[in-house]
């Protein structure tokens, strides 16, 4: 009863100046803020549902969301759904297929589903395209009979299990493709052909090679950031300049200058030959493989590091440093001890940064990759551009983000995202 | 929603512009660039905009169905006629990205016979018109191999030419020429391609000169390998190694044994902003005469027999074409014609294989 304002007391509810309760009022204007609050940040959301969102998520449904079969060959893909598998099926399902490939003679969309079946049995495309042509030669029954007879591969039973299987939309194939795996005829998981293997490689070269970048980041930021946080204001400028240019020019810009650099014909071995170090015979390889990849990328993500740790650096007051020397540290046990520790913070920012980045590069390694130095997105690109395999592109996607994801977890826990300092 | 609105713009942009850009207009021709879009240019565009008044814009590409596809599937033509491989041109009509075009169209051959008498046969698809006969050869230098190679078997033999190699970034090709370097007749090639054993063989046979090949993707990209001493010899489309030899008077030798040839064939994109202008261009410069013009400015063989006896001299009036055709019965010895439909069932398989095989 001492609560007045929640509930009615003897004089009836307390009212606002308009007359209606002030519960209600109060509910009233808090929610007003709170759609003001949300509009404001409405265009943010907005672009990101639209930008980043959706289009993350259409790309994972493509890569287990494949309808190509059952869009263009809708009745046998239902009528095979209900059939029990085993063997070559009978009239009935034959007679259904004679239609469907006949209506899909006529919108000509035959190639999409020989595709899709294609990538689970190689070498069937032309089964399908070539029946379509002829397929108008059937005028009535036995179904079975004279589409065995325009082509004999109609009487495989693998064909038909692999029919059965595309005949879902759903599929885990794409995502075994990008692991080298495959469904063999009894439906079970088995490895690729050695000859075929590929993709499992290159994740690994991808992350190995980024570790690496990241690392010779590291080792070659670390100094011209420090250099950077003590010099006097009017040369560290000059410094800074000389950091910033490179990064506000075009990355196509910067990767080309290193073709020029390193080519056969190229700056340093034209400097190499002229010194007398290299004959003039074996000039060294240095681009168009994995060194010229990892330099150009090197080089393209220095100021990634550079920046977060300079701003880090800036604020460790020079005076720790002294006190520690004046207490008695030598000056490694001074860096080691309490300079070191303080710019972790950057140092995790301008890592994760550098390595995320190098994960999905696409030009660089493109332009001079060459052949052992491509990554796991050149190769995505080759599948989005090439193949048109889209399905198996982001498979690879999908998995390239789930394990940046993991990544990111992993470096959560050992260095905490709360410890970041970008600037 | 998006496409509603899309359309709605579209439709009131093509109101308000339509009739102008109808009367005389304007089509999109893609093609390979270099060489061969110049004779395409000289051959079939200018006189098609003399006589019609259309402008005939010329962009590059670098083949395949992919970037055609997707402005297919976006919704968003902007190319209006394509000049495509043979097993692109069949693939994409497959898979209803290309028109169908009715050979009854196309106009007869001087003499009244009816186009589809007068092409060479297999030269006119569902989808596509044929213009020209090209061909995958091997090319050296003859200044710097003055004893050059005579045979693919020489392509592949580094102890008698050592040097770099040049070959396109595909298993295309590469695959058949590897077989016929390693001793297989060329009528059976494409039968041991289709066994395991074949394509094992042709990638061991690749293998032997895998750590000597720069691989080149653009048509124009072979004959600069070669001027620029970056390989001693190269695969290359026959056309582009004429015209540096002819036009810019390289010192490059053709070697045509065990060439592989294939056609190029004009396709028109499904929804194809300037149709009507695509198909009269189709049918303009597919004619005759067209097509032996256009023998003048690249060594690559016309799709009608009419053209044939029309093919006379290079433009320089110097050279005489017939010789330097992928068709001229001397140089179809050992050739073999690229096997459009082995491609369409193998290229997935084989594409990643080869791509496997390059990046170990």
């Amino acid at each position: 009863m001492s609560d007045v304002t929640a509930d009615a007391g003897p004089s009836g509810p307390l009212l606002a100046a308009d007359g209606t309760p002030l519960k209600k009022k109060l509910a009233q204007t808090t929610r007003q803020a709170k759609i003001r609050a949300l509009l404001l940040t409405a265009p943010l959301v907005v672009f990101l549902l639209a930008g980043f969102v959706f289009p993350i998520g259409q790309m994972l449904w493509r890569s287990i969301h494949n309808p190509a079969f059952s869009d263009v060959l809708p009745n046998l893909a239902v009528a095979l759904k209900t059939w029990d598998g085993g063997g070559v099926p009978g009239e009935d399902i034959f007679e259904i297929a004679v239609a469907d490939l006949k209506q899909s003679r006529e919108d000509r969309s035959i190639g999409r589903a020989a595709t899709r079946v294609n990538y689970e049995l190689p070498g069937s495309r032309s089964l399908f395209t070539s029946t379509a042509r002829k397929v108008n030669k059937i005028d009535g029954p036995p179904y079975k009979e004279k589409l065995i007879e325009l082509d004999k591969d109609w009487d495989d039973p693998v064909l038909w299990s692999i029919l059965k299987r595309v005949s879902n939309d759903y599929t885990a194939s794409f995502y075994l493709s990008a692991v080298d795996r495959k469904y063999d005829v009894n439906g079970n998981i088995v490895s690729e052909a050695e000859v075929q293997q590929i993709y499992v490689k290159l994740f690994m070269r991808t992350f190995w090679m980024s570790a690496l970048i990241t690392f010779l980041c590291f080792l070659l930021a670390f100094p011209v950031s420090y250099l950077l946080s003590v010099l006097p204001l009017r040369t560290s400028n000059l410094l800074m300049i000389l950091v910033l240019l490179p990064f506000w020019t075009s990355l196509l810009v910067r990767t080309t200058a290193w073709i020029a650099m390193l080519q056969s014909e190229g700056v340093v071995n034209d400097i190499l030959v002229t010194t007398g170090l290299v004959g003039d015979e074996n000039r060294a390889q240095l681009i168009y493989n994995q060194t010229g990849t990892i330099i150009a990328m090197t080089h393209i993500l220095l100021p990634f590091m550079i920046l977060p740790l300079y701003s880090v650096m800036k604020t460790i007051p020079p005076s720790y440093m002294r006190a520690a020397r004046s207490l008695g540290a030598n000056s490694l046990t001074a860096f080691r001890r309490v300079y070191f520790p303080q710019t972790v913070p950057g140092i995790a920012a301008g890592t994760l940064l550098v390595f995320i980045l190098s994960i999905g590069f696409y030009i660089t390694p493109a332009l001079v990759g060459g052949q052992d130095g491509q990554m796991i997105s050149n190769l995505i690109a080759f599948h989005m551009q090439s193949s048109l395999n889209w399905s198996l592109a982001a498979a690879l996607g999908g998995i390239l983000l789930a394990s940046v994801l993991i990544l990111y977890w992993l470096y959560n826990k050992l260095v905490g995202v709360d410890n970041l300092k970008f600037g | 929603m998006k496409l509603g609105l899309k359309t709605i713009i579209a439709a009131a942009v093509a109101a308000s512009f339509g009739g102008a850009a109808m009367a005389d207009g304007s089509l999109t021709a893609v093609s390979w660039g270099g060489a061969y879009t110049k004779s395409q240019v000289e051959a079939y565009h200018k006189p098609f905009t003399a006589k019609t008044g259309i402008n005939v814009v010329s962009e590059d590409y670098n083949g395949g169905i992919a970037e055609v596809k997707a402005q297919v599937e976006a919704g968003n033509v902007t190319w209006d006629i394509i000049d495509v491989e043979l097993s692109d041109a069949v693939r994409g009509c497959d898979e209803g990205i290309f028109e169908p075009i009715d050979p009854a169209i196309l106009p007869p051959a001087p003499d009244g016979t009816p186009a589809t008498e007068d092409f060479l046969p297999g030269t006119l698809v569902e989808c596509g018109v044929a213009t020209i006969v090209w061909s995958t050869i091997f090319a050296y230098d003859k200044s710097k191999l003055p004893e050059g190679p005579t045979s693919l078997a020489d392509f592949f033999d580094l102890e008698k030419f050592p040097g770099k190699r040049g070959l396109r970034k595909t298993p295309k090709a590469n695959l058949e020429m590897a077989l016929i370097a390693d001793g297989v007749a060329p009528g059976e090639v494409y039968e041991l391609l289709g066994t395991p054993e074949g394509i094992d063989r042709a990638f061991a046979k690749l293998d032997t000169i895998k750590d000597e090949v720069v691989w080149w993707e653009a048509g124009a990209q072979p004959p600069q390998l070669l001027a620029d001493g970056e390989v001693v010899m190269t695969t290359a489309y026959n056309g582009r190694i004429f015209n540096a030899v002819a036009a810019e008077g390289k010192p490059f030798e053709i070697v045509w044994d065990g060439q592989v040839w294939d056609l190029d064939l004009w396709a028109i994109p499904k929804g194809a902003p300037n149709m009507d202008n695509a198909i009269e261009f189709l049918k303009f410069s597919t004619d005759t005469q067209r097509l032996a013009d256009q023998a003048k400015w690249i060594a690559y063989g016309p799709a009608r027999k009419s053209s044939a006896p029309l093919v006379g001299k290079y433009n320089d009036g110097k050279i005489d074409m017939g010789p330097q055709m992928p068709t001229s019965p001397d140089n179809l010895k050992t050739a073999i014609q690229n096997d459009f439909e082995f491609w369409a069932d193998n290229q997935d398989q084989l594409n990643e294989r080869f791509n496997a095989w390059l990046a170990g």
